[in-house]
């Protein structure tokens, strides 16, 4: 470092920032990020934004373009509503999964605050859209940008072309099922015409082998030959797909629009079950960088005063009596699970080495936490990472609603008995199907008047809200082109009027 | 018309099995039973902004709108029936529109950036050119041997130096200024009528729907004028003009004659506004009439006099279940011209309706 320590920490210690200020934190932080932590991240873009524009880009839910709808500025409305009453605190920073990776901070932020950012978001979020492998397998930060440029811009034309309305009209469709719209697993690669062609031969040929006119003479059982090949062969559970593949009306540009809320979908599909780990990735990163600066003397104890104070601020977590309470808060979650990893592996007990024997007193801390951050989404690192001396520390408890009692039933605490209990209830809390019901496209009347059938597969008795269900329905309905049923275990809900 | 709800496929919270975590457990322990709180639902389920429940909660959702807006969105699907103006561009008045610059004005009208640009224009080009004499000038004395030659340039040099420093900060050809031009917009001006029966038998609550409708009226005629002159008359067993005030909250009340009011109009008229105006009226009546020929007179001086000048007339009757002579002879009127509408309001309910079927889009 060519600037001396005393020089920086008086620089760190003025809350006032300039550029300056922060080109030598970010040196400071990606030093150490990458050199001691052993993070690889993508370059960093820093915006610095105002209050108005933070609103903006809350409601692109974390892209920095989007396509036009008048659902995005229903969110800029309400947050800006809830923020004026001061309902609502802005976050300080908030980072999105693209290469370079772009950061929005506001531009009031303190020089602690822009640093605390820095570690947090450019260095612990980045690190996690680069190497977790849900990111990694269902985002492309290279293109997200220039695929967002072009649905704007595609939106855009059709606007102009078919009429606002029209296009209004597939977007709200398309919305309704955006929970719908993304693939859990890859699809198999689609057989190229000549590898169908192939394909198609051999069989023929086989055929031709193996002809014996015998088996002509074997009665033909005719219920058998009329039943039909069902379609789809097996449910699909990406609806948009089925949609955007099949449905018989809709238009060229009308699929595209399809295609592009489905990819924004997926897009965001990690996102929605990596909160705790990605959250508590980025706060145990900035929280490590920061204690490390100070150790090797970069900053004063003025600065770490202030920085505890907005940390404690980030990892507050209210009892579930408290009047503040709003669910776990996951920054609190996720932190404590990986500072308690790093404890166990650096001083474990008793306990630690009983139930984690691979990480107790091991000492390699750094690396535990790359590999964690890699390979685990919310639901498994919970089922594999809640420590009991965690569950002692939040005091967490479980609590069994069932629909028919008129009590709840507190079915584990943290005591010997309740770990496992607690941990298990916990991770399927972060468990996708917890608030996406099961539906998927159960098949379609081919050869009658094309009536699709969406069925529900029930989890732990839950209904579905049959309000909700029935104004979601003439969506689906209208990018179908044809009747919709609905089924829960093949019992019919709700059907469409069939088309006279 | 369409919401702005996002609905989605979703549970019904009062159904199946459910098991939460939570923290800062004090008391309980394992099996511990605790009453569900009455209403079903809710419990602490963990909702709002921040938490860990990733269903979307319904926040509360508010837009403002001007006034413009508002009466834009309110009146969306009314057009005033007859919308060939009267002398639409008889009155003609001007405005001072901007048209960009100029050099010669008015000290107060300077823009003071554009002249600053110029100067600074200026005096950049003309300093160039001193600088380029001089730098020639000065590679010439860096070669030069000859002392007279010297001398001379050396003095020139001075020379350009000096005029070099001269050069002024403004010239009058820096000066610009902001210009405008007079352009002529047409006026339309309208004005509305209010007559009002006040008679005995008009109550407080007959008295509460005439003033709705009129606010009503008044607020989609400014939608379409600029500026609305108002004139309201209030009758009795004689007619009067009165303030906005009076009109609305005196209690000077007595007999009923009707034509008192239209007589009073038709002067009114034929003083102030008998040039170039658009005029409209609102009568709103219970239907009482003095006796036949009362009824009789009006329709004489509306279908003689008033019809012809004014754009549009409507006549509100309040509270009447059954057909009076004022009805009777005014659906005569209603057949024969072709700016008059009558409408009957039996309940604040109906303002509303019957004010949109005065006003709907004709499609033609």
């Amino acid at each position: 470092m060519e600037m001396d320590k005393e020089k920086i920490k008086a620089m760190f210690s003025n809350s006032e920032w300039n550029h300056e200020t922060i080109e030598v934190a970010n040196e400071i932080i990606e030093k150490i990020a990458t050199e001691w932590l052993g993070l690889s991240i993508y370059p960093n873009q820093f915006e610095i934004t105002t209050s108005e524009q933070m609103l903006d880009a809350y409601s692109l839910i974390g892209l920095p373009i989007s396509y036009n709808h008048w659902k995005f500025g229903k969110d800029f409305v309400m947050n800006q509503n809830n923020y004026k009453k001061g309902r609502m605190g802005l976050a300080y920073e908030l980072v999105i999964n693209s290469n370079p990776c772009i950061s929005y901070n506001m531009e009031d932020n303190t020089t602690c605050l822009m640093t605390l950012v820095l570690a947090h978001a450019a260095m612990g979020h980045n690190h996690f859209f680069k190497n977790n492998y849900l990111f990694k397998q269902w985002t492309q930060a290279d293109a997200i940008v220039d695929y967002m440029v072009f649905a704007r811009d595609f939106i855009h034309k059709c606007e102009e072309k078919y009429g606002f309305e029209e296009v209004e009209q597939v977007l709200d469709a398309c919305h309704a099922l955006m929970n719908y719209g993304v693939d859990k697993y890859k699809k198999p690669r689609r057989i190229s015409a000549s590898e169908e062609n192939e394909r198609l031969k051999k069989r023929l040929e086989d055929d031709r082998i193996l002809l014996n006119d015998l088996w002509r003479t074997v009665p033909k059982d005719l219920k058998e030959e009329m039943k039909v090949k069902r379609f789809p062969e097996s449910p699909e559970e990406n609806i948009l797909y089925f949609i955007e593949k099949n449905s018989p009306t809709l238009r060229g540009w009308q699929r595209e629009i399809v295609r592009i809320v489905r990819k924004t979908a997926q897009y965001f599909y990690p996102q929605g079950q990596t909160k705790v780990i990605n959250e508590g990735c980025a706060t145990h990163t900035h929280y490590e960088i920061m204690n490390k600066m100070y150790e090797e003397g970069y900053l004063a104890e003025d600065f770490m005063l202030e920085f505890y104070h907005h940390h404690s601020n980030v990892v507050f977590q209210p009892s579930f009596d408290s009047q503040f309470y709003s669910g776990l808060n996951p920054y609190t979650l996720g932190f404590n699970i990986f500072q308690d990893l790093k404890r166990m592996s650096l001083n474990p007990t008793k306990e630690d080495l009983e139930w984690f024997p691979k990480i107790a007193g091991k000492g390699d801390w750094i690396e535990q936490f790359r590999y964690i951050v890699e390979n685990f989404k919310d639901e498994t690192f919970v089922l594999q990472y809640l420590s009991p001396k965690v569950i002692r520390d939040m005091k967490l408890f479980s609590i069994d609603d069932k629909s028919e009692n008129s009590y709840y039933e507190v079915s584990a605490i943290h005591n010997e008995n309740g770990y496992k209990k607690v941990r298990k209830a916990l991770s399927e809390h972060y468990n996708r199907s917890r608030y996406v019901p099961d539906i998927q496209v159960y098949s379609v009347d081919v050869f009658g008047d094309r009536t699709i059938t969406l069925e529900y597969t029930p989890e732990k008795g839950k209904g579905l809200d049959y309000n909700e269900l029935k104004k979601v329905v003439p969506y689906v309905e209208f990018l179908w082109g044809f009747p919709v049923k609905m089924t829960e275990n093949g019992k019919e809900l709700h059907t469409t009027k069939k088309a006279i | 018309m369409k919401g702005i709800g996002e609905p989605q496929f979703t549970y019904d919270k009062d159904t199946g099995d459910k098991e939460m975590v939570h923290p800062g457990n004090k008391e309980y322990s394992e099996g511990d039973l605790i009453k569900k709180p009455k209403g079903g639902g809710g419990g602490g389920s963990g909702q709002g902004k921040g938490s860990n429940d990733p269903s979307v909660t319904e926040d509360e959702f508010t837009v403002s709108i001007s006034r413009e807006e508002f009466l834009d969105y309110f009146f969306a699907d009314l057009e005033l029936p007859d919308l060939v103006k009267k002398h639409l561009n008889s009155l003609v008045d001007f405005k001072q529109k901007r048209a960009g610059y100029s050099n010669y004005g008015n000290p107060s009208r300077l823009n003071v950036t554009r002249s600053y640009k110029n100067s600074m224009a200026r005096r950049m080009a003309v300093g160039l050119f001193f600088d380029k004499k001089i730098k020639e000038i000065e590679e010439k004395l860096k070669t030069e041997t000859d002392s007279v030659v010297i001398d001379t340039l050396q003095k020139e040099l001075d020379k350009l130096k000096k005029m070099k420093l001269s050069v002024s900060f403004m010239e009058e050809v820096d000066l610009q200024y902001n210009n405008f031009e007079k352009v002529s917009v047409p006026v339309t001006s309208a004005v509305m009528f209010c007559i009002m029966d006040v008679s005995g038998s008009m109550g407080e609550q007959e008295k509460d729907i005439s003033k709705r409708f009129f606010m009503l009226l008044y607020m989609f005629l400014t939608k379409q004028y600029e500026k609305i002159e108002m004139v309201f008359v209030r009758h009795h067993t004689s007619a009067k003009e009165v303030s906005e005030d009076e009109f609305f909250n005196s209690k000077e009340s007595g007999g009923t004659v009707v034509v008192t009011a239209l007589e009073l109009m038709a002067k009114i008229i034929r003083e102030r506004y008998s040039d170039g105006w658009n005029i409209y009226a609102a009568q709103a009546s219970d239907g009482d009439v003095w006796d036949y020929s009362d009824a009789s007179d009006c329709y004489k001086i509306l279908d003689s006099d008033i019809l012809s000048k004014v754009q549009y007339m409507i006549y509100i009757e309040i509270c009447r279940s059954r057909e009076g002579d004022l009805w009777e002879k005014y659906s005569i009127l209603k057949n024969k011209h072709k700016n008059f509408e009558i409408g009957r309001i039996n309940g604040v309910g109906d303002i509303w309706k019957v004010f949109q079927d005065f006003f709907k889009k004709k499609t033609a």
